[in-house]
């Protein structure tokens, strides 16, 4: 066998995925590709209204269609025990699931809403019965315009309000503005659609395939829905094809899927279609913000006043923290903020990339760089002298932060000294020319998880923990983590995740798994040296009276650091003690010092376009990212992330709204042709700069996360540019050729 | 299931004939736009006629113009040398079209054939006259951003969603047609209908037609230009398009063709400009002018007035570009 091939793939090349070749050539194996003996395939009937009761369901034609072996809806659908707990004696904290409870009445109470489930013999089969059940309603009117309620205090309510000295405080500000900002709603359309397959062996073991970002966090919420041990309930979620937060919880088909293959005793694989994803799986919620904003005219910020306003459903409250970044980004003495939520009928919203501050950057840093206009003041300028040196709530230091490292990064790649600083007076090649800016934040941190370490004879080390990798490349650099704390090349460690039978890991999200699980493998390296020494004393007579702090661990050997040539290679040292392996579990706990220390990664997104100055098309010429996010550990998935992002966020910009008409309260662009992402043709180039300090307060690793600010801060800094290109501020997303024309 | 019978055809005669026989019958080509429409439940034909089998993969150029075989895929017509050289203005709006995969499939007859994208069309949980007469228009006073400008009714306010046709009927092509009682020509803009009472019925093809081919007549054009203004760079239909042909010496218009895309039920072909700018010399003000007299008469809807404004600029910005 080639030493370097231990797993039968090709060794790597400089910084590659080690997951990549398997899922380029199709090796990988994603959810809805698990095929078992006896699966049955169930497909959803859902609603076409928004709002009121299902009267009737016709399933006759259903039922007698070909290979169709059960319909599942309210009326035959076995009670699922946790959605409304009757013996809270076991946990007296037990409350009703506030998720959409799957076929649990007759009430819709948004379209889209999964009414019934078809099971057949195969998809196929089940698409068309699906197709052939009739629903006889009693209509209500349903809720669904945003606009027409942001303002309704009937509806609405607080989800906090945050005061720092003088309310308002901006009004008595030199320089000031109030400016209103608009967010559509904006839909998860990761390429991997959602799918879930459910096994039960009896009644009291569960097996489940799922596209998630935790295959724990499935585990714990499908026992409690279905009172099983957590033991007895095993999820497997080894690759994702992208997810951007919709797999952060428990959806209805999870649920739809664990109720049919019990009460039908079989295999049951549920697909969501691209339509069903719209209405199933949460999304960006719609929000509106005001911000009031206002500096002494030699820009120090004086107050900021931040309302806002974003939807959830009306069975469940979704809210995120819109707001916040106004307290803490940037020095300034009188704060306030206020935000609430509308439930409308719509399913319930969710985290998506950068929840809250993606929206709340929007408006801040698009009011800054308003303000630096009238200020004429350059807008890095303005964000430098209120630049944050420590927290301006608690005062207290942050872990690392090197946001004017970014700044001066950024500047120079960009060529930000081309600016104009007068809006709409460059052109180039006859197009309008803009350059734009905006920092994007997010909190940083470390939660506990554990990881079992397997070092053998072959010279391998196997690592496993039950995360998830959604994309982001956690396989790699745990991979990284590994073969540099044991000396070893990267083609002989392997990371294994995505099963719950493994020691428990984190749900992958609020850009936390680099620190966290990473962690967790330091702890297991430390912990496989220490006994590895602790072998050599045992086992080795050269080593037999020393103690293990008298032998170093260099590149997987144990040297005595009295004597050089007392040295074995651990694979010798497990031959000699007739070890075929050495096993240890680690568990790290989360970030302990937040009394001391506030921890958050930053980044600084420049752009520069081009507008039409006729037919206001825009054309992205390039955009730099620059981000302080700890060490980097793995430099190549580290920067396709950070140009995930940035397409992202151009989606935010300039392409993604999820649009409704609201006389039915049912979405009319539920599709690829219709809801745009950005493609190759809108998206420059990018170039991602790296501040590449460690941040080793926050966890060994060095590590602050990069996931939620590789997104956050791009929209802001795309219209900020389209400003200085055109002179036309655009506070309502996103910004499409009409609102530019000539 | 919805089972569907699927027949290859050996000549346009047996594939008319195969249509004709039984009415829930389509031809398919390429299949870019009919399986989609087979899959959202829109039609459910009985029978699919496969005409990939005919010889109309032809493109030709004679002194009296150029033609090209129904079967020809928009990629291969946009990268045709003879297109490219002689009618530039058809390469470049087959290449606004779609993304490349779709061109790589659709052909030139089905490119023609392709319904609305209206989203209203596509749901059929909403009422649409074109989907099913009778039940109304959701787009008048629903969400009507992309919808018509020009030649609408209050039965149907959808566009035609090609970019290759806004050319097509610009440079005056015609339409060969066979059926079972022979063959005909159908001129450009006698092809499509606009929906009046009848938003069901996209074109004046009769049952059992089959498109052949399309030609375009020689021209005297030294001057083409195909813009498109989408909401992204690519692979998006028009919010408005608009396809130029001019004569131009000496600074002078000799003749012009001039068709917008994205504004009706049909390519919309622009006679009265085209009228306007021919015989005068270029000048900022003459387009201007030009692109006002081209919008007489729009009617727009809640979200669509943008496009008076932007089919204005799209002209400028076309004819400047085209004369330059």
């Amino acid at each position: 066998m080639d030493k370097n091939n231990l797993y039968n793939i090709p060794p790597f090349a400089d910084d590659d995925r080690v997951d990549g070749l398997a899922k380029v050539t199709g090796k990988a194996k994603f959810t809805a590709e698990h095929q078992l003996p006896g699966l049955v395939y169930g497909v959803f009937v859902c609603s076409t209204i928004a709002k009121g009761v299902i009267k009737n369901m016709y399933l006759a034609a259903a039922k007698n269609a070909a290979g169709v072996i059960d319909i599942i809806y309210y009326l035959n659908c076995p009670a699922v025990p946790g959605y409304k707990p009757a013996d809270r004696t076991k946990n007296p904290n037990a409350r009703d699931y506030t998720g959409h409870k799957v076929f649990f009445n007759n009430l819709v109470l948004s379209n889209g809403q999964p009414i019934a489930l078809v099971v057949a013999d195969t998809f196929e089969r089940a698409v068309h019965a699906a197709s052939l059940v009739r629903v006889e309603y009693d209509k209500e009117v349903p809720e669904t315009d945003f606009e027409k309620n942001k303002f309704n205090g009937k509806l609405l309510k607080n989800r906090g309000e945050f005061l720092r000295n003088e309310k308002d405080a901006w009004k008595n500000a030199a320089v000031k503005l109030e400016q209103e900002y608009t967010i559509p709603i904006e839909t998860h359309n990761p390429m991997e659609m959602h799918a879930t397959t459910a096994v039960w062996e009896g009644d009291n073991k569960l097996t489940v395939y799922d596209k998630s970002q935790g295959p724990k966090g499935v585990q714990g919420e499908l026992a409690r829905m279905f009172e099983l041990e957590e033991k007895n309930v095993k999820v497997i979620t080894e690759f994702v094809g992208g997810a951007f937060g919709s797999g952060l919880r428990s959806w209805p088909h999870v649920h739809a899927a664990v109720i049919a293959a019990r009460k039908l005793k079989r295999p049951v694989k549920l697909t969501l279609n691209r339509e069903q994803m719209f209405t199933m799986v949460g999304y960006r919620p719609y929000s509106w913000q005001k911000i009031g904003i206002g500096a002494s005219k030699e820009g120090k910020l004086y107050g900021i006043t931040h309302q806002a306003v974003s939807n959830t459903s009306v069975y469940e409250d979704f809210a995120e923290g819109i707001v916040n970044v106004s307290q803490f980004l940037y020095d300034c003495p009188n704060v306030n903020t206020d935000y609430k939520i509308l439930p409308l009928h719509i399913n319930t919203p969710t985290w998506m990339r950068g929840p809250g501050p993606a929206s709340g950057c929007f408006g801040l840093e698009s009011a800054l760089d308003e303000l630096s206009y009238q200020l004429n003041i350059d807008p890095i300028e303005l964000r430098i002298i209120n630049n944050a040196e420590v927290h301006p709530q608690s005062k207290l230091p942050w872990t690392t932060k090197y946001l004017k490292e970014c700044y001066a990064l950024g500047r120079e790649k960009i060529g930000w000294s081309n600016r104009p600083s007068v809006p709409g007076s460059l052109k180039e090649d006859g197009m309008l020319v803009g350059y734009g800016m905006a920092v994007g934040v997010f909190g940083a941190g470390r939660g506990g998880a554990t990881a079992k370490g397997i070092l053998k004879q072959d010279g391998s080390l196997l690592l496993q923990s039950a995360v998830s990798d959604m994309g982001p490349g956690t396989s790699t650099a745990m991979v990284k983590i590994g073969s540099e704390q044991m000396g070893l090349d990267d083609n002989k460690v392997r990371f294994e995740l995505g099963d719950t039978d493994f020691p428990s890991g984190p749900t992958q999200g609020g850009s936390g798994s680099a620190t966290t699980v990473g962690t967790a493998v330091m702890a297991v390296c430390d912990a496989l040296k220490q006994s590895l020494k602790e072998m050599a004393i045992e086992n080795i007579a050269a080593f037999k009276n020393l103690k293990p702090e008298d032998i170093s661990y260099e590149n997987g050997k144990l040297v005595a650091a009295t004597d050089a040539s007392a040295a074995i290679h651990f694979t010798d040292l497990l031959k000699q003690s007739s070890k075929p392996e050495l096993q240890v579990s680690k568990t790290s706990t989360g970030f302990a010092q937040r009394d001391k220390y506030v921890a958050n990664s930053f980044s600084v997104h420049f752009v520069k376009l081009h507008v039409h100055p006729v037919t206001g098309v825009i054309k992205l010429k390039h955009i730099v990212s620059v981000a302080d996010a700890g060490k980097i550990i793995s430099e190549k998935t580290a920067r396709s992330q950070m140009v995930g992002g940035a397409v992202g966020g151009i989606g935010m910009a300039m392409t993604e709204e999820t649009l409704m008409d609201h006389r039915y309260g049912r979405y009319i662009n539920s599709n690829f042709v219709d809801y745009h992402v950005p493609v190759h043709a809108d998206v420059p180039p990018v170039d991602v700069l790296f501040v590449n300090k460690p941040d080793n307060i926050i966890s060994p690793t060095g590590a602050k996360g990069i996931g939620e600010i590789a997104l956050v801060g791009v929209a802001p800094a795309i219209t900020n540019a389209v400003y200085n290109a055109t002179g036309k501020r655009i506070r309502q997303l996103p910004v499409t050729p009409d609102q530019l024309i000539g | 299931m919805i089972n569907f019978e699927y027949v290859k055809a050996n000549s346009a005669q047996s594939a008319s004939e195969a249509r004709i026989k039984n009415g829930a019958s389509q031809f398919i080509a390429g299949g870019t736009n009919l399986v989609d429409l087979m899959k959202k439940g829109i039609t459910a034909p009985e029978r699919l006629i496969d005409i990939n089998a005919l010889p109309l993969k032809e493109i030709s150029l004679t002194p009296k113009g150029l033609s090209i075989g129904a079967l020809v895929p928009n990629s291969v017509a946009a990268d045709h040398e003879t297109v490219k050289t002689k009618y530039p203005l058809l390469a470049m709006a087959l290449n606004a079209g779609a993304s490349a995969q779709l061109r790589n499939m659709a052909t030139v007859g089905g490119n023609i054939m392709q319904r609305t994208r209206c989203s209203y069309f596509y749901d059929t949980t909403m009422p649409c006259n074109k989907r099913n007469p009778g039940t109304g228009c959701s787009a008048v006073e629903g969400y009507n951003r992309m919808h018509a400008i020009f030649g609408a009714s209050e039965q149907c306010i959808a566009v035609h969603p090609s970019d290759m046709c806004v050319a097509l009927a610009a440079l005056n092509a015609t339409v060969q047609v066979s059926g079972t009682k022979g063959t005909r020509k159908i001129p450009f803009a006698d092809f499509h209908r606009l929906p009046a009472d009848t938003p069901q019925l996209d074109t004046n093809l009769q049952v059992g037609e089959l498109i052949t081919a399309v030609s375009i007549p020689a021209h005297s054009f030294n001057k083409a230009y195909y813009l498109k203004v989408r909401d992204r760079l690519s692979y998006a239909f028009a919010l408005v398009s608009v396809a130029v042909a001019l004569d131009v010496k000496d600074g002078m218009i000799r003749s012009a063709a001039i068709a917008m895309g994205g504004v009706a039920h049909k390519p919309w072909r622009l006679y009265e400009v085209e009228e306007f700018v021919t015989g005068k010399p270029i000048s900022k003000e003459l387009f201007t002018e030009a692109a006002s007299i081209a919008m007489t008469g729009a009617k727009t809807y809640t979200h669509n007035q943008y496009k008076i404004k932007l089919g204005k600029a799209a002209i400028i910005e076309a004819l400047t570009k085209a004369s330059s």
